[in-house]
């Protein structure tokens, strides 16, 4: 019995750590929230379960999820060919910006509309990605420094095209024209805004993991990442691996902004950096770069949020709690010696064991 | 037109120049020291936001200057301790922490913010404290002279002076010597008796030193007020100066004061109907262009000042 738990310890090892991971952020706010409420016992209920009390809120978290799942899968990309592309904030705001002014402009037939607002988002998501991964191929400009500034300026060029281009004067706030009914994407769960954008998402989701584990590029990617000299001495061509996980990165982001508009907003109405270009590297850590357990993270992350949310308003603990306890959860995954002790005695002990039963 | 350029001649313009150098040298020393060791210090903007808001709220509190700045200063230390402990002991990818630490000062500041000051915005209501302006005896009577350099903020003339304390601690002192040996060859600090993890953690910590002082300075100084993200990429805006500067410190205060010079030129161009969010672009889309020309020129020679030496098997998360 024994060895069999130890089996599953080593096997699981990966799983358990995440797990625990989790539960220590989920205590962590169970403790604020006995810190900062009266009687928290109804909070900490609402928090957790809160989610999960009506449809509506069910709704909520499959709408919030998304776009962080397409992020999540932007940043897992580049994540898995080593490069700390973290650009996907600014490939997504400004892909919004540019699919919600072709939309605004498109005359073409009604049922081309869709897919073209998207392909426009993901080209000048892609491209925007483009520029920080040619900068680290070809000149060994740092990605991260770049893709961080970078993110700051597509938000403010982002801001400019709708503030000149087109802004809606009657809106009382800084927002674009109302995108035609033609271009959004159909809430198709009665009592929730879930739209189309999941199941796309989903359909992404099985595209990127077949193109990672199944292709020859989608290797060489992994390969690159998990041994550059490596992948380089075997014939590589890194430079191209970089520049092509870049604008992955930025078409997956661009996709991710631009559905959230089509299906949520109907219009490009950020006063701020939306921040799901970060949500998708939080989820991309939490799953670890695994495409398909992205779509957990991404669920697992709008379920604190939306949890969050019905907190704040039932207590005078503020939603950003969540993103305390998602910064301590990440610094724990991402922390490789987080019980690798633990691990190193489990296996020892779980060999001694199999050698004394043979 | 004419009305730009006179304005941009006058000694007030130079007044305003470090102003905005301020809050970016700090974080430059800050990036340049753990540089130096081999950090990519990514976290200056989480630790520099975490400072800036202690900073007022002690103030506000205990109404003392100076339990105000240790209080930021043990708060951004802290970071920086969490950080190096994260990186050093759990092993955790420093860039993937860094980004960590950051969404947590982000969310964490707000989250505070909202309790202290019931705003999720800004710390208006707080009644916190200001850090002093200094006339300087003499140069403050020297005509053109004394507008530019007297009256700043005591902060703005203790980042000047970090300066060359940045140079003593790495050129003349056993640490920075060791800080400089582990920055280039690990392995050769090893045999030597030289333990990289700690000297990578005092680098790592004198680091959030200059970012703390950095964020003081934006919340009690360069504004009268926390407000939500204040920091705006400065901290990152500082890796590139870093970078640039070699990890040098002559050469990080002369980057410093270009971009900055640069970036209130920017502001200044407001004046002549340039579309604001434009403008607001310009300090970030100048750093990525020097750190491309730096990349372009230096492409020839050997790069000695890569942050860290990537091990090229690592891999993110």
């Amino acid at each position: 019995m024994k060895i069999e738990i130890d089996d599953f310890i080593v096997r699981y090892f990966t799983l358990i750590r995440t797990v625990i991971a989790i539960l220590i952020g989920i205590a962590i706010s169970v403790g604020i929230i006995i810190l900062l409420v009266a009687s928290p016992g109804g909070s900490i209920t609402s928090f957790l379960l809160g989610p999960f009390s009506t449809l509506s809120r069910i709704g909520n978290i499959f709408e919030k999820a998304s776009p962080i799942i397409l992020c999540g899968l932007a940043i897992a990309v580049s994540f898995q060919a080593g490069q700390f592309n973290i650009g996907a904030e600014g490939s997504l705001v400004l892909g919004a910006c540019a699919g919600t002014a072709f939309g605004l402009a498109f005359h073409g037939p009604v049922w081309l509309e869709i897919p073209f607002v998207l392909i426009v988002a993901a080209i000048v998501g892609g491209l925007w990605s483009l520029i920080p991964g040619l900068l680290k191929a070809k000149l060994g400009a740092d990605e991260v420094v770049v893709t961080l500034l970078m993110n700051y300026v597509a938000f403010y060029l982002a801001i400019y095209v709708v503030n000149n281009l087109i802004r809606d004067p009657n809106a009382g706030f800084m927002a674009s024209w109302t995108l035609p009914e033609s271009a959004w994407l159909r809430q198709f769960i009665p009592g929730t805004r879930v739209h189309w954008g999941i199941v796309l998402g989903f359909a992404l989701v099985g595209v990127v993991q077949y193109f990672l584990y199944s292709t020859s590029l989608g290797y060489e990617i992994r390969m690159t990442g998990f041994n550059l000299s490596f992948a380089r001495y075997t014939g590589v061509n890194i430079v191209k691996i970089i520049v092509i996980s870049a604008f992955i990165t930025g078409v997956l982001a661009g996709i991710g902004g631009m559905t959230e508009i089509m299906g949520i907003h109907h219009r490009f109405n950020w006063q701020m950096s939306p921040g799901m270009g970060w949500d998708g590297v939080v989820v991309a850590i939490i799953a670890r770069n695994n495409p398909i357990l992205v779509v957990f993270a991404a669920l697992f992350l709008s379920y604190l949020r939306v949890g969050g949310q019905i907190l704040t308003i039932s207590s005078s603990v503020p939603a950003e709690m969540v993103n305390i306890i998602q910064s301590i959860i990440i610094i724990l995954i991402t922390a490789e010696a987080f019980l690798a002790s633990w691990k190193t005695r489990v296996s020892i002990r779980r060999s001694l064991s199999a050698r004394a039963a043979a | 037109m004419s009305n730009l350029w006179s304005s941009i001649l006058s000694p007030l313009f130079v007044f305003a120049v470090f102003r905005v150098m301020t809050p970016i040298l700090y974080p430059a020393l800050g990036a340049g020291i753990s540089g130096l060791s081999g950090s990519l210090n990514i976290a200056l903007e989480g630790i520099m936001l975490v400072s800036a808001l202690m900073g007022v709220i002690i103030s506000a509190v205990s109404q003392s200057l100076i339990l105000a700045v240790a209080g930021a200063i043990a708060a951004g230390l802290l970071v920086a301790l969490v950080l190096a402990f994260v990186h050093l002991n759990l092993k955790a990818d420093i860039v993937l922490a860094g980004i960590a630490l950051n969404l947590f000062a982000s969310g964490f500041t707000v989250f505070l913010l909202y309790l202290t000051a019931k705003s999720k915005g800004n710390s208006a209501a707080l009644k916190s404290l200001m850090m002093p302006t200094l006339a300087i005896p003499l140069v403050k009577d020297i005509p053109v002279v004394g507008q530019m350099l007297s009256g700043h903020n005591i902060l703005t003339y203790i980042a000047l002076l970090a300066v060359p304390v940045y140079w003593v601690i790495v050129n003349k002192t056993p640490l920075g010597l060791r800080i400089r040996a582990v920055g280039q060859s690990p392995d050769a600090a090893i045999s030597t008796g030289i333990r990289p993890d700690v000297i990578k953690l005092k680098a790592l910590l004198i680091s959030g030193v200059f970012a703390s002082l950095g964020g003081i300075y934006l919340s009690m100084g360069y504004s009268s007020a926390f407000g939500r993200d204040m920091t705006a990429g400065r901290g990152f805006i500082a890796l590139a100066v870093a970078v640039v500067a070699q990890n040098k410190p002559l050469r990080t205060l002369l980057y410093g004061f270009l971009f900055a010079a640069m970036f209130t030129f920017a502001v200044y161009l407001g004046s002549i109907k340039f579309p604001t969010e434009l403008i607001q672009t310009i300090p970030y889309l100048m750093t990525v262009i020097v750190l491309v020309v730096y990349c372009l020129i230096g492409r020839r020679r050997p790069r000695p000042l890569q942050p860290a030496e990537k091990d090229a098997s690592e891999k993110p998360a």
